[in-house]
């Protein structure tokens, strides 16, 4: 019987395998950021251990920066942000601080410079890991123990999850994104969904996304449950690499190139579980919730608790509605925000960044705007295109590259009460600061939302 | 790592479910370089309401968390695992866990119960009639026993004897380090090294 791309992958990094215990997996590529590192390697100090594989690994400033030019002024974010720099130094691993052209969001830099690549394993302390899926690689999110064990071997004991396919048949309509289709797939399985499953997104309108896209896509796989989220790679994917900084080149390009074509799921392979979406009859989607599975196509209402037959889904429901400050049955397109924000490992590049200045180009926002490009590259690029000016003009903040306001660690926060319409993943309570309001939303109905100050797909405009 | 075979403690019934872990640790915490100094942060925005569960002072001393499903969801942060047992818990039972936060339970000691929706809320409702019940987790023979009721969970056979040893992951892993060594010869050359 023929295997899955997830199984293929998976076999061929099999260290060691052994009755009764977890298959050891190689990690080809680990990405540190400053958050989930500071322990690991105290406890590789404490152990008298090494970094095995420096050369494997690359670390970025993300979750703490401030995203406008200046030192950081909370002094423990300061001192997390300093410990990462003494960490690498120490054990001689590549960094990318604050200032360098280089840094960035850690998910945004790896493929920017071709060191994501498909059938790698790909690990990091950091849930979004999935967004490398993108590229057929098998990329998950792991804790700081986990973090300090791949520093101190170079592999993960882990448990191979089971494959759900999620098959998205026709076409996504215009209008209708890549973050659309995400939000629709995790409101449809539910948040519990891809758990214990490594999800496939398969289908002609995927084939159809970009590399961003995909990448947008297998970034939200994790709010689904799922373990690991991938696409199979094509020549999409062969055409975004070559000529990357860390991309193969010549004869081993070529076999790259080959070896790449096999990672497909064979015909004949079978998913543990299959779902089914047709893009066609999609929108763009928002959520209303404090969950990324409560969400609902922008056209439509904020729902009722009695509209969920399930008993915790409804009580869900009624804490999500007062969080979030909702009535039952008011039309989202009602739904008015004071704050935007456009970034995140979601959403923080390039093609995101042009989506939204295509809607503000020539037109002004009324509610606070932070743009706030992915990685100093990809700020570099809109620059190139003047995508800042279009901004600016529009009366929108242009920020340095960060994680910025999708988690509230950095300045960038939401203050109580206030509600934002955001191109990130999360919309927990609390997730944007403390009382925040949070609406997950595409970068284009972020920009429409800017301009009106209330939920706005970019065709109401 | 503590091992753990039986822990026989009080218990709190959180009656939420998709309990993520911004919840339990929220990000303002995780700036912090040290392992230790997270119990203040468990559940820190829920804890303001004086009404929540864990300001309940019938709850003190508990050691066992019974929550609604799906618990620890969201962020990979292992820092809600350190939450959880500075403050004192030793046990999380719930239907259904975050694939990330329960590995990352288990690389710390704590340790991840998956019991049926209807026990779970059949244990809650005990506890919330008679806080002072203890409750016995036995790792040894998989059960959860209250009372009369008993009830088995699953766990696999790895984890479950590395818990009882109170084994280092890493440590077992460098038994096999000349396996690691003939993996890292046989890897395709065109795969990129980060220098």
């Amino acid at each position: 019987m023929g295997r899955t791309l997830a199984e293929k992958v998976w076999e061929k990094h099999v260290v060691r395998r052994a009755e009764g215990e977890p298959d050891v997996l190689y990690i080809d590529l680990h990405l540190i950021h400053e958050v989930t590192s500071p322990q690991a390697f105290d406890g590789l100090r404490l152990s008298g251990r090494t970094v095995r594989r420096p050369d494997l690994t690359i670390a970025t400033e993300d979750h703490n920066v401030p995203t406008v030019l200046g030192p950081i002024a909370d002094l423990v974010s300061r001192t997390q942000v300093e410990t990462l720099r003494k960490n690498t130094a120490e054990f001689g691993i590549r960094l990318h601080p604050m200032g360098d052209a280089g840094q960035g969001v850690v998910h945004i830099i790896g493929p920017q410079f071709g060191l994501t690549q498909p059938g790698m394993t790909v690990v990091c302390g950091d849930s979004h890991t999935s967004t490398h899926g993108a590229f057929g690689a098998l990329a998950f999110g792991i804790g700081t123990s986990e973090v300090e064990h791949v520093l101190a071997t170079q592999t993960l004991p882990a448990y191979r999850p089971k494959t759900m396919a999620i098959e998205v048949a026709g076409e996504l309509p215009v209008g209708v994104t890549a973050k659309d289709l995400i939000l629709a797939i995790i409101a449809q399985i539910g948040t519990g969904g891809g758990q214990g499953y490594i999800v496939e997104y398969r289908g002609e309108a995927v084939r159809k996304l970009s590399m961003e896209g995909r990448m947008t896509v297998c970034n939200m796989s994790i709010e689904a449950g799922a373990r690991a989220g991938m696409i199979a790679p094509d020549e999409t994917t062969f055409e975004y690499l070559r000529g990357r900084p860390h991309a193969p080149t010549g004869t081993a390009w070529d076999e790259a190139v080959e070896y790449w074509k096999s990672l497909r799921t064979d015909d004949d392979a079978e998913f543990d579980k299959v779902v089914h979406i047709d893009a066609s009859t999609l929108t763009p989607f928002v959520t209303w919730g404090t969950n990324p599975g409560q969400g609902a196509p922008i056209g439509s209402a904020v729902p009722s608790p009695e509209d969920f037959a399930d008993p915790v889904q409804r009580s869900a429901a009624e804490r999500a509605l007062e969080y979030m400050g909702l009535a039952a049955g008011t039309p989202l397109r009602d739904v008015e925000v004071d704050t935007v924000f456009v970034g995140s490992c979601t959403n923080g590049r390039i093609e995101d960044l042009r989506a939204a200045a295509d809607i503000l180009r020539g037109r002004t926002v009324v509610t606070r705007t932070l743009i706030v490009p992915g990685s100093m590259q990809v700020k570099k690029a809109a620059e190139e295109e003047g995508l800042h000016e279009v901004f600016k003009a529009a009366g929108a903040e242009w920020r340095e590259a960060g994680c910025s306001m999708c988690l509230g660690m950095n300045p960038d926060t939401l203050k109580p009460g206030e509600r934002s319409a955001s191109t990130s993943n999360r919309n927990f309570e609390g997730r944007q600061g403390k009382g925040g309001r949070t609406h997950l939303v595409s970068p284009q109905v972020a920009a429409a939302t800017a301009v009106t100050g209330r939920l706005t797909a970019p065709a109401d405009l | 790592m503590d091992a753990f075979t039986t822990h026989t403690g009080r218990a709190v019934p959180l009656r939420r479910s998709n309990v993520d872990t911004d919840q339990i640790i929220p990000a303002v915490w995780l700036k912090q370089v040290s392992r230790t100094g997270f119990e203040n942060g468990l559940f820190s925005a829920w804890r303001e309401d004086p009404a929540f569960v864990l300001n309940d002072p019938v709850y003190e001393g508990a050691s066992i968390l019974v929550s609604g499903p799906d618990f620890g969801t969201g962020s990979s942060r292992e820092h809600a695992v350190w939450a959880l047992q500075q403050y004192g818990f030793r046990v999380v039972i719930s239907a259904r866990f975050g694939d990330i936060f329960r590995n990352n339970s288990t690389k710390m000691g704590l340790l991840p119960v998956v019991l049926p929706a209807d026990v779970v809320e059949r244990i809650q409702a005990a506890v919330e009639a008679d806080p002072a019940a203890e409750v016995t987790v036995d790792l040894v023979e998989r059960q959860v026993r209250l009372g009369d009721l008993v009830a088995e969970f699953e766990i696999d056979d790895y984890t479950r004897w590395r818990l009882m040893e109170g084994l280092d992951d890493i440590g077992l892993t460098l038994r096999h380090a000349d396996d690691i060594a003939e993996y890292e010869n046989g890897r395709q050359r065109w795969l990129p090294t980060t220098v």
